[in-house]
């Protein structure tokens, strides 16, 4: 039962949870641009800071866009349609 | 003849047919001991080419061990330990027979070592497995599977009609590489018999509409074995095959674009197997050593952690009796323990480092990379975003968080598991941090050397960067993403529907048709026909009647016997002709191998 514990006491620091994680996402972001040794990148775009971080945020925001827009032109349809 | 070769599927053939004998006390026991057998023995694997067997005017090959062969056939073996463990309370045996003569088909077209044996056994899967649909028994259940084996049968007579023209041209029936630059007509059909099991766009609609209709333990076996023996089959036969590198990147992106509409969390999971053996697909289609080692250290992870996921969510659907997200939310506090053996699953798939999936699918990519196709890379990359964006975070958040209150009695239901379902999944989820921390443990198993090293500074950076801002953009969506109760038309619209229009020329036109020509037919041949008719039956009555009369009583007599003894349930017609069938090859390989 520690772990119910451990998700509620999570869960009511939700805005420090949040907090530390922007944190360590900036934290990451400055270590990629001083740290990293890019000398192995494939392409000359990856070299730009936070390049990874960019592609991740902007795709994850296609995906859901483009097949929301997918499934609305009437793909997505009532459960029951197969029934006769 | 050469000596005896001991076939791990003969083990489970055996194991499951001797099931029903074992007494209840020991069944348990049993059913840990016979996979353990197998392992055991595939572990004991020597390579060379054993088990010949002369049937007719063929000389098939049971036995080609070589380290493609072995690394499939060892996960394939591991994964049959954990299914089985999963479900180990599940008291009818005949759930437990259908999943290891499934493993068993899947198995013996590893080590195959002709198309003959091969197809043996790949029919061995589809007639198998389409009984873990059916012993869901819901209505929905019995179409679902018939729907499933009648595409499986469609695929398998594509490759045996592919392999027929192929062989016959060749003058060998060994299923070795093929020539990949020069595909000839026979060789696509062989192709498009792999790619129906390995779900490539177009032919995949079968597999979420049947592992999603599946009990929760058949899940978990199916979505280990039918599409991983396909890519150990295009692996084998198709390595560098260069239309596999877009198929395979189509349907890395296909699967994540339908588990964003998915509302089944089980579909879902299947919709992120086509994701995922898109990665191997494409892997096979580039074909250089560090692709193909990529391809089967990402099968090998997949089986695992897919297996894993496949179990969690299966545990929803054991305790609660629901698997859609908008009867699910907030089980964090029942079932804490599964929600973190998915959550380790998910990031495993997701390719988190320290995680299986990060040191398995990085080699695909960065095989991409290195042969400059730039847009294989960055669009399979794109793809792992989709796969933690669903896998990763939509699933466990909207069944075991969310603001989604389940009702009452899914709520009342909803408890931790059997023990054996935490141990296997605990075992499973130890196995992917196992993998993911310690590579040499997978690398070495791979069919070439691998100099290949997951964890520099820069592809940690690389990967943690796209996922966690990923993260991001799944919190800020958040509303977007949540779930809609409605269903998503994929492409088995078309035989479905296809089906109905079927149905109804049948019964409306061509039934008109045949009315009208019956009738003339009545008017202007049967009246002149019935006077002749009558003089005949004269000559008839007095003369023929005698001798044929009691002849045909004989047969109605021997059919009217054969009528009781079956009650029309096409189920049960096929699993008793399936039994027998399995029986006679067992009898004609023990006797022909002595």
């Amino acid at each position: 039962m520690k772990l119910v514990q451990l998700i509620e006491f999570l869960r009511h620091r939700l805005k420090t949870v949040v907090r530390i994680c922007f944190g360590l996402l900036a934290l990451l972001i400055l270590l990629d641009a001083v740290l990293v040794d890019k000398e192995h990148a494939h392409t000359h775009l990856e070299r730009l800071p936070a390049f990874w971080s960019i592609f991740g945020f902007l795709g994850c925001v296609l995906i859901v866009i483009a097949s929301k827009w997918f499934g609305h032109a009437g793909i997505m349809t009532r459960e029951d349609y197969y029934d006769e | 003849m050469n000596s005896f070769w001991l076939h791990p599927s003969l083990i489970l053939i055996l194991g499951a047919l001797l099931l029903p004998l074992v007494p209840a006390r020991l069944k348990k026991a049993y059913l840990l001991l016979i996979p353990l057998l197998v392992f055991v023995r595939t572990l004991n694997l020597s390579a060379g080419v054993f088990g010949h067997v002369q049937f007719l005017d063929w000389g098939l090959i049971f036995g080609r061990v070589d380290k493609l062969s072995l690394v499939f056939g060892y996960i394939m073996s591991l994964m049959c330990i954990l299914g089985t463990l999963y479900g180990l309370h599940v008291k009818e045996n005949a759930q437990h027979i259908a999943a290891w003569i499934y493993v068993a088909g899947s198995i013996g077209a590893i080590y195959a070592g002709d198309y003959l044996t091969l197809f043996l056994f790949w029919e061995v899967m589809a007639f198998s497995s389409v009984f873990l649909v059916w012993f869901r028994r819901r209505p929905e259940s019995l179409s679902a599977g018939l729907r499933y084996l009648l595409v499986h049968v469609a695929g398998g007579l594509a490759l045996f009609a592919g392999m027929v023209i192929h062989c016959r041209t060749k003058g060998s029936w060994a299923f070795d590489a093929v020539d990949v630059h020069h595909p000839t007509a026979a060789i696509y059909l062989i192709l498009i018999g792999f790619m129906l099991n390995a779900a490539v766009p177009p032919l995949h609609a079968w597999l979420p509409d049947a592992y999603g209709e599946a009990t929760f333990n058949g899940s978990v076996f199916m979505c280990a074995f039918t599409t991983k023996t396909a890519v150990y089959a295009l692996c084998r036969g198709f390595a560098g095959m260069e239309i596999l590198v877009p198929l395979g990147v189509i349907m890395a992106l296909y699967g994540v674009v339908y588990a964003v509409l998915e509302n089944d969390c089980r579909r879902l999971l299947a919709y992120h197997i086509i994701s995922q053996v898109g990665y191997m697909v494409a892997g096979v289609g580039l074909g250089t050593a560090m692709a193909i080692n990529g391809a089967c250290a990402h099968a090998f992870a997949h089986i695992l952690y897919k297996g894993l996921l496949f179990m969690g969510c299966g545990t929803v659907l054991h305790m609660t009796g629901e698997s859609k997200f908008t009867e699910l939310g907030g089980l964090w506090k029942k079932m804490p323990w599964t929600f973190v053996f998915t959550l380790i699953g998910g990031l495993s798939i997701s390719a988190f480092p320290l995680f299986s999936g990060f040191v398995s699918k990085s080699m695909i990519v960065a095989a991409g990379f290195e042969e400059h196709k730039y847009w294989v890379g960055f669009l399979l990359l794109l793809a792992s975003a989709g796969t933690f964006l669903h896998t990763g975070l939509k699933v466990p958040y909207f069944i075991w968080f969310g603001k989604n209150q389940p009702k009452p009695e899914v709520w009342n239901r909803a408890a931790e598991p059997p023990v054996n379902m935490t141990v296997a999944m605990a075992i499973a989820s130890a196995l992917c941090i196992f993998i993911g921390c310690y590579t040499p443990y997978l690398y070495k198993m791979l069919p070439f050397p691998v100099d290949y090293q997951p964890y520099t500074a820069y592809h940690i950076s690389e990967t943690l960067q796209i996922l966690l801002f990923t993260g991001v953009g799944f919190f800020l969506l958040l509303t977007k993403l949540k779930p809609e109760p409605k269903i998503s038309l994929d492409l088995d619209w078309f035989y479905r529907m296809g089906g109905r229009a079927f149905l109804w020329l049948a019964r409306k036109p061509i039934q008109a048709t045949d009315t009208l020509v019956g009738e003339l037919y009545r008017l202007a041949g049967l009246i002149p026909l019935m006077k002749t008719a009558r003089l005949a039956a004269l000559f008839d009555n007095n003369a023929i009647d005698g001798l044929v009369d009691g002849l045909a009583q004989s047969v109605r007599g021997f059919g009217r016997r054969l009528r009781l003894a079956q009650r029309g349930q096409m189920q049960e017609n096929l699993a008793f002709a399936f039994a027998v069938a399995a029986l006679v090859i067992v009898a004609v390989v023990i006797y022909s191998s002595r």
